[in-house]
């Protein structure tokens, strides 16, 4: 048989695993493979820098279902990856990420570029790999693709040492990969699942609360039938936002540190909460003892690590929330009555929740400077009816996006919740528009994160990325400005941004579109002539310096002790 | 309360520093940690002696689980457990009636001498970690020199379960 080169073998497994491009950069360890990329159909996005190819296949996972793609060199492109592997594992986005690394008789040696990158990504990959032998390249590729892909998705990193990719194997055909240690539930059990709805079916003051794995399972067309047949208030976390439509009168919006009144009060009376691949996070969760303290647990989650990891659960369903909640479906439909009983029985709690809602809705006081929560509000509307892609960067402008964007479909929302890494939105903004070049794909920043990674706007120019970057500028690191202000008398130290770039000049240099607003008037037009553009944009909106999130639960408090406007 | 966990691992370089890893990362304890090959060299196995309270163990055990490279991890409970520890003593001694009485002792102990010198002893033991512990108060006060232990190994019972 034909023998290839290691490069080669790569190529033609990522070309079976169906991947359609790879974010990368190139460098000495790698040249192998880039001098073969251009003979096979996969597209590449040469970044401006490593951490961005990361976050760019995670907006791309994210965006799509489809598990998204880097390739760095080895080294410092190895290390530039580690916030991205973090900031996908913290929120199961599956990845393979595939780093240089120096010649096998080198490692160990201090080479050139040389960094122990499966020592250093151990514990922020869901499983890693150095390849040391040709002859398990293939196997290795197909397991990452597998690993990553399946039971709760994850980054998973390979290391390939230059004379691997350089030397010569015969490929075989690919084969379903067989690994003893890992094999994933899927199937929930039936007898769980059967107490589960009589405990659900019994209750008077039930919730679900609902989070980013019921999106990772494509799972949220399933919940949301199951609430709506129940008529069972929603309310998801950060990470599950359009996994129910907000705009359903059984939707509360998000939960916890910023999450609404009647959300957290809804919570906190309720007495029985479902947990659908949600994690009790302490941003969610607050103080654990007062956290649904009258609440019967029940937790669906494919990862049994999380049940029961912060909050005891009363009954445990393991398994793939699609799974589960069909079965759960099958359970109502062939029990029509306790169904509709159910269905009909807590109505005295919809009101009370609505009378929540009716005390403390969402809301901020519009005055002659700009309300970072008005722009925010604005796109909502603008973009209704476009299926827009949201992603964001991380502090206040994140906040405000969750709490004001009325969001209504899954995977329309990129944003780093577990890790909260600042730099995120524009280059996953970037790999979402590269798998959807006609939708609307907009990030909305702050004036800090946005220079985290603001480099990416050479990429999305070079590629024509429409992607449209809002900046709510603030002149702060808002969101540690707020703690500062609340919590150390004022005490701003280091959260003022002095020294910004005019970032509509900024734009210009990039060769990208860059537009100012001054004045609440000119949100809206400023707004339409970004989105009509065929071209990246970037919008610098002057808001009002000192606005703050709210609601906001202090950390470690109480989630029903809220600080309102 | 201190917890055996026997873990099978696939006979792969990084395994152990994945182990290592989990229980750095998550603030678990470790008070001892053996591993060496099985009758499949393919497969290594790892027994772990870790102590905190039971949903703590619960955590510890899910997470090994989580690991790609790990086959297999089952609690040992101190009713099924048959589980030893080996420890090498090295004593500085003349010989004279002290010495006679730590041989003495040694033998009520079941221990075997494994080098015997003019001021110079070796001896290795083993058994239950409790039974160690015990013979390290007896024997400690005869100036252990040196000591290495392994650790505890263990296995479940089959019988009277």
């Amino acid at each position: 048989m034909r023998k290839l080169s290691g490069a080669q073998i790569l190529l033609e497994v990522l070309q079976e695993q169906g991947v359609e491009v790879i974010f990368g950069y190139p460098g000495g360890a790698v040249i192998n493979l880039y001098d073969h990329l251009p003979d096979y159909s996969c597209r590449h996005i040469l970044v401006r820098h490593e951490q961005a190819a990361v976050h760019a296949a995670d907006g791309y996972a994210r965006a799509t279902g489809k598990t998204g793609v880097a390739l760095v060199t080895s080294g410092p492109g190895a290390t530039n990856t580690v916030t991205g592997l973090a900031t996908a594992n913290m929120d199961s986005i599956p990845l393979v990420v595939f780093t240089g690394q120096v010649p096998t008789p080198l490692i160990g040696n201090d080479a050139f570029q040389e960094a122990d990158i499966v020592g250093i990504t151990r514990p922020c990959t869901k499983h890693n790999y150095l390849v040391k032998k040709i002859e398990d390249l293939e196997r290795i590729v197909n397991e990452a693709f597998h690993i990553a892909g399946s039971g709760r998705p994850g980054p998973v990193l390979i290391d390939l040492p230059k004379d691997i990719i350089a030397g010569q194997w015969v490929k075989k055909k690919s084969v379903q990969p067989l690994l003893k240690g890992y094999n994933p539930t899927y199937a929930g059990h039936a007898g769980q699942i059967q107490r589960a709805m009589q405990v659900l079916f019994k209750a008077r003051r039930p919730l679900f609360y609902v989070g980013g794995g019921v999106i990772l399972a494509n799972a949220a067309s399933e919940l949301t039938e199951l609430a709506c047949r129940l008529n069972m208030p929603v309310t998801t976390t950060l990470m599950g936002l359009g996994a129910f439509p907000e705009d359903d009168y059984l939707s509360l919006g998000m939960l916890g540190m910023h999450g609404t009144y009647r959300a957290n009060m809804a919570v906190t009376g309720s007495d029985v909460l479902v947990a659908f691949g949600a994690r009790f996070d302490d941003r969610v969760t607050g103080r654990i003892d007062k956290f649904a303290p009258d609440a019967k647990v029940i937790h669906v989650d494919i990862d049994p690590t999380s049940i029961s990891k912060n909050v005891t659960v009363d009954i445990p369903i393991v398994g793939d929330l699609s799974d589960v909640l069909r079965k759960m479906l099958a359970v109502v439909k062939s029990s029509p009555e306790a169904a509709e009983l159910c269905a009909a029985g807590h109505d005295e709690w919809l009101k009370k929740i609505a009378n929540w809602r009716d005390q403390h809705r969402l809301s901020y006081e519009q005055d002659d400077v700009i309300k970072p929560q008005f722009v925010v509000e604005k796109i909502s509307q603008l973009t209704r009816g476009q299926d827009p892609i949201i992603s964001t960067e991380v502090g206040q402008n994140q906040m405000w996006a969750a709490q004001f964007f009325t969001f209504t479909r899954p995977r329309t929302w990129l944003t780093s919740g577990g890790l909260g890494t600042m730099g995120y939105g524009l280059p996953a903004a970037m790999g979402a528009q590269v798998a959807f070049p006609g939708r609307l794909v907009i990030d909305i920043a702050g004036d800090g994160s946005i220079q985290m990674n603001s480099q990416e706007l050479a990429t999305v120019v070079q590629y024509n990325l429409p992607v449209k970057v809002i900046i709510l500028n603030n002149g702060y690191l808002g969101m540690v400005r707020q703690w500062q202000e609340l919590f150390f008398a004022k005490h701003y130290s280091s959260t003022q941004m002095n020294h910004a770039p005019d970032f509509v000049k900024l734009a210009e240099a990039y060769g990208a579109l860059g537009l100012r607003a001054r004045t609440p008037a000119e949100v809206e037009p400023v707004l339409l002539q970004a989105f009509s553009h065929p071209g990246p944009v970037v919008v610098d909106v002057v808001v009002a310096a000192e606005e703050n999130v709210y609601p906001m639960v202090p950390a470690g408090e109480a989630i029903s002790n809220m600080l309102l406007v | 309360m201190k917890h055996v966990i026997n873990v099978l691992v696939e006979n792969e370089f990084g395994v152990l520093s994945r182990i290592a890893s989990l229980f750095s990362g998550r603030g678990f304890n470790i008070e001892s940690l053996t591993v060496a090959e099985t009758e499949d060299s393919s497969v290594s196995s790892m027994t772990i002696v870790t102590e905190g309270a039971d949903h703590i163990i619960e955590q510890i055990t899910k997470q090994l689980n989580k690991l790609i490279n790990v086959i297999k991890v089952v609690e040992l409970s101190e009713a099924v457990q048959m589980a030893r520890e080996m420890v090498l003593l090295k004593f500085s001694i003349n010989g004279g009636p002290k010495r006679v009485e730590l041989l003495s002792l040694i033998e009520i102990y079941q221990g075997r001498v494994l080098e015997l010198g003019p001021r110079s002893l070796i001896v290795e033991m083993t058994g239950e970690r409790a039974k160690i512990e015990a013979a390290l108060e007896v024997l400690g006060p005869f100036g252990i020199k040196e000591m290495s232990r392994t650790g505890l190994v263990a296995l479940a019972r089959e019988c009277g379960k």
